[in-house]
């Protein structure tokens, strides 16, 4: 791989409106600025950000357009169960899905009207073609201080993969983060980094 | 070094105005346009006039007013808000301008967060305007400042069009300039061309055509459009705007040598599309939506009498619906080549739950729905219209949605078709100041028997939460008047107002039945702040919890719809989760006391 290929990278990050995905997209995009990377993305705005599902495009080291094409992302950071499976056409044969595997049920399901699968066998069928890393984000959050940190675990857990420094990432979510909630959310980015790692 | 910031492309688009020197901006909300003045509005260095008109009519011709006092304006809207303010426009083509005016209508391929996808482009062929399309958010940013000389050299309003993954893709940005220098504003008064009476009118007809050569060849000539010949190649491949991008880097990908013609301006170069034709013996024109480019390459063709199979939308190649990214271009590659086309990938064998947008946890619009088909029933006809609660389809209230302010007007042509069932539309604050006020004006005057719910929850909150003159401030957060809902629906002469705050059940429904019983336009005003914008502003409401001692497992608050009540299948009993703002709604659904306030 040429050097220039090592700094390139796909990266979808799925979830439900609500979860914070696009703060992760930017924490990644600011990164991407400051290492001195070309960045394209592609947010979901609007009427379907009310509790729908939600799906974000970043292109690191990408001078194109913001949507990276069908078999195309080297990695998915799933923030829900489900919505891992959603947008599978999306990863390249043999990628990595990082998932997060504390469920949000739909209105869909709570008010009867189909089921939500079960979580062990949405991870069963991720893992027949691709390399799954699965926790549940929202406990490590938690436990780092704050589950509203689930977005930035999963950053932390990404960060190993993008061909941006640490330190880098570091100072963006530092940069985006309230400025009350910096300490607990550099935290939770070492212990998503930390969880991703062990496995 | 340049400047280098990472930004949204309608950041990118404010940059490009600031950049350009705009003084005046107007313009209404309109996903995947509003973000342009939420980021003017907000910054804190303003030397420019900035506003959240009512309508995109009136923005339009505030725009008007300041380009005709010679300075540079802007005016941005969703695709569809320029139906509204086509009245201003198509005549502002024939008068034209002084200082630089740009419309900004964003389009939105694929319907992301619209009610359909019209081409904007069509409109700068119908009005005879000079049209940009931009290819990625930082070309959308440099075109902006030339699209405002552009304007003053011919005199001539012009159109600039992003689309959704413009607006709202992201991406580094290289800065420019911010001009110190702007031109002081005079209004000249040029009554031929400003007073479009017939008269006038025809020799400005003339003019327009007049110039559209001149306009054309200058626009050949602007970086926007780019020929890349390629002596070898017979396939030539045309992408306008970000379709452009999208074949680009598939070509790029597979290493294919083809001539490639980017074009990023309207009306189209002609003068590079013969270079191209002459070269090659079929073209792929690659472009969102309608097949404007396409059109023209055909008929260019056939003029020279070339012989050049000119693929497409026309033909099958590209759909012309939704919108397209690399998968669209590789499969009409693969269609023009023969290629063995590779089956869809396969997906799981997974039943995943749909997952649609639904109203917030404590949104008052569930409620008044709730209220509204308690007294109104099953039977009843529910027209509404365009804003958040369009989602209250869920909630079985929502029957028609058409455009903005359609509601009521559709709600009177059914009383008038003779529908002998009870008919009660919904139409949001902002909706109703939008364009709903004409209908209620006229429903009343026309002797509609119907009853009109105004869901006020204080602000236009599909958009992200933009002022309406009836919240009491403007797009920069200064004072103004707080326009009465209830004294406005008085002077136009509705028989029956109520006011009720949808968030009690037993108010809200005696509100209901008494509109229902009126003989005439009924109006009910449900007022209760949008719970986003009511968290921001510091409302704290203790949030609910369900006693499982008591709660018998019927479901009815199940059913209520809210994301914050779930149901433990192993239990039998309603659960309330963290999303719970505390409206007290579900409380009084239960029958059994079950829910209560949570003890501190």
């Amino acid at each position: 791989m040429s050097q220039a290929e090592q700094k390139k990278f796909d990266l979808l990050i799925t979830g439900v409106g609500g979860q914070g995905a696009i703060l992760a997209s930017d924490i990644i995009g600011e990164a991407a600025v400051t290492a001195g990377l070309p960045i394209r993305a592609a947010e979901t705005h609007g009427m379907a950000q009310r509790g729908g599902s939600v799906v974000n495009h970043i292109r690191v080291g990408k001078d194109y357009g913001s949507m990276i094409p069908k078999k195309g992302a080297d990695l998915i950071l799933a923030l829900e169960p489900m919505e891992a499976v959603r947008y599978l056409d999306f990863l390249k044969d043999g990628g990595i899905i990082i998932v997060n595997t504390q469920p949000i049920i739909p209105v869909t399901v709570t008010s009867g009207l189909t089921k939500y699968p079960d979580v062990s066998d949405i991870l069963d069928v991720l893992s027949e073609k691709y390399i799954v890393k699965a926790f549940n984000a929202d406990e490590v959050a938690f436990e780092a201080g704050n589950r509203l940190a689930m977005n930035v675990v999963m950053v932390g857990a990404v960060s190993g993969y993008l061909p941006i420094s640490k330190e880098i990432l570091l100072e963006s979510v530092k940069a985006l983060v309230p400025q009350k909630t910096i300490e607990v959310n550099l935290r939770a980015f070492e212990m998503g980094r930390q969880k991703v790692e062990e496995r | 070094m340049t400047m280098r910031e990472y930004m949204l492309g309608n950041v990118a688009i404010a940059r490009g105005l600031l950049e350009g020197g705009v003084q005046v901006i107007a313009g209404y909300p309109g996903t995947p346009s509003s973000e342009i003045i939420d980021t003017l509005a907000g910054l804190e260095d303003r030397d420019y006039h900035i506003e959240w008109s009512v309508n995109e009519k009136v923005a339009m011709e505030v725009a008007v007013g300041a380009a005709w006092a010679g300075v540079r304006s802007v005016v941005t809207m969703k695709h569809v808000g320029l139906n509204v303010a086509a009245d201003p426009f198509m005549t502002l083509a024939y008068a034209g301008t002084k200082g630089g005016l740009i419309a900004i209508v964003a389009d939105d391929p694929s319907c992301h967060s619209s009610q359909n996808e019209q081409d904007t482009r069509r409109y700068a062929q119908f009005a005879l305007v000079p049209c940009f399309d931009p290819s990625t958010p930082q070309e959308a940013k440099d075109m902006l400042p030339y699209a405002f000389e552009f304007s003053e050299k011919f005199e001539i309003p012009v159109i600039f069009r992003p689309t959704t993954r413009i607006s709202h893709g992201k991406s580094d940005i290289k800065l420019g300039e911010i001009p110190v220098e702007k031109s002081a504003p005079h209004f000249e008064k040029l009554l031929d061309r400003w007073v479009m009476l017939p008269k006038n009118a025809r020799p400005r007809h003339t003019h327009l055509l007049s110039i559209q050569q001149p306009i054309e060849d200058a626009l050949a000539e602007s970086p926007w459009n780019s020929l890349e010949l390629n002596p070898d190649a017979k396939f030539g491949v045309i992408g306008a705007g970000i379709a452009s991008v999208y074949a680009k880097e598939a070509l790029v990908e597979l290493g294919i040598e083809v001539s490639f013609l980017k074009i990023g301006t309207y009306p189209i170069p002609r003068k590079l599309i013969l270079e191209l034709l002459k070269t090659v013996d079929t073209v792929l024109v690659f472009e969102e939506l309608e097949p404007v480019v396409e059109e023209q390459v055909k008929m260019i063709a056939q003029e020279t009498g070339l012989e050049i199979s000119v693929l497409g939308k026309t033909n099958g190649f590209v759909p012309r619906e939704g919108e397209l990214d690399v998968s669209a271009f590789l499969e009409a590659l693969k269609k023009t080549f023969d290629l063995e086309i590779e089956p869809e990938p396969s997906g799981t064998a997974l039943e995943l739950a749909p997952r649609p947008p639904a109203l917030c946890a404590g949104c008052s619009h569930r409620a008044t729905f709730y209220s509204m088909k308690k007294i109104f029933g099953k039977d009843a006809i529910y027209p509404s219209d365009i804003g958040c609660y369009t989602l209250g389809i869920q909630s079985g209230t929502v029957e028609t949605t058409l455009c903005m302010g359609s509601s009521i007007s559709v709600a009177s042509g059914l009383y008038h078709a003779g529908e002998k069932r009870p008919i009660c539309c919904s139409i949001g604050d902002s909706t109703f100041f939008h364009s709903g006020m004409n209908s209620l004006l006229n429903a009343i005057v026309n002797k509609a028997n119907i009853t009109v719910t105004i869901l006020d929850n204080r602000i236009t909150a599909m958009t992200g939460h933009q002022p309406n003159p009836g919240v009491g401030y403007t797009a920069t957060g200064e004072p103004t008047v707080q326009v009465s809902l209830e004294e406005l629906c008085k002077a136009m002469g509705a028989g029956f107002i109520s006011v009720v705050d949808p968030y009690r059940l037993e108010e809200t429904q005696e509100a209901f039945k008494a509109a229902k019983e009126f003989e005439g336009v009924a109006v009910v005003i449900a007022r209760q702040p949008c719970v986003i914008s009511g968290k921001r502003a510091g409302i704290r409401r203790v949030p609910y919890v369900v006693d499982p001692e008591k709660c018998e497992g019927c479901k009815q608050c199940v059913k209520f719809g809210c994301p914050a009540i779930e149901f433990d299948e192993e239990n039998k009993c309603a659960v309330i989760t963290a999303l719970c703002s505390g409206c007290r709604v579900c409380a009084q659904i239960c029958k059994f006391e079950a829910i209560q306030e949570v003890k501190r």
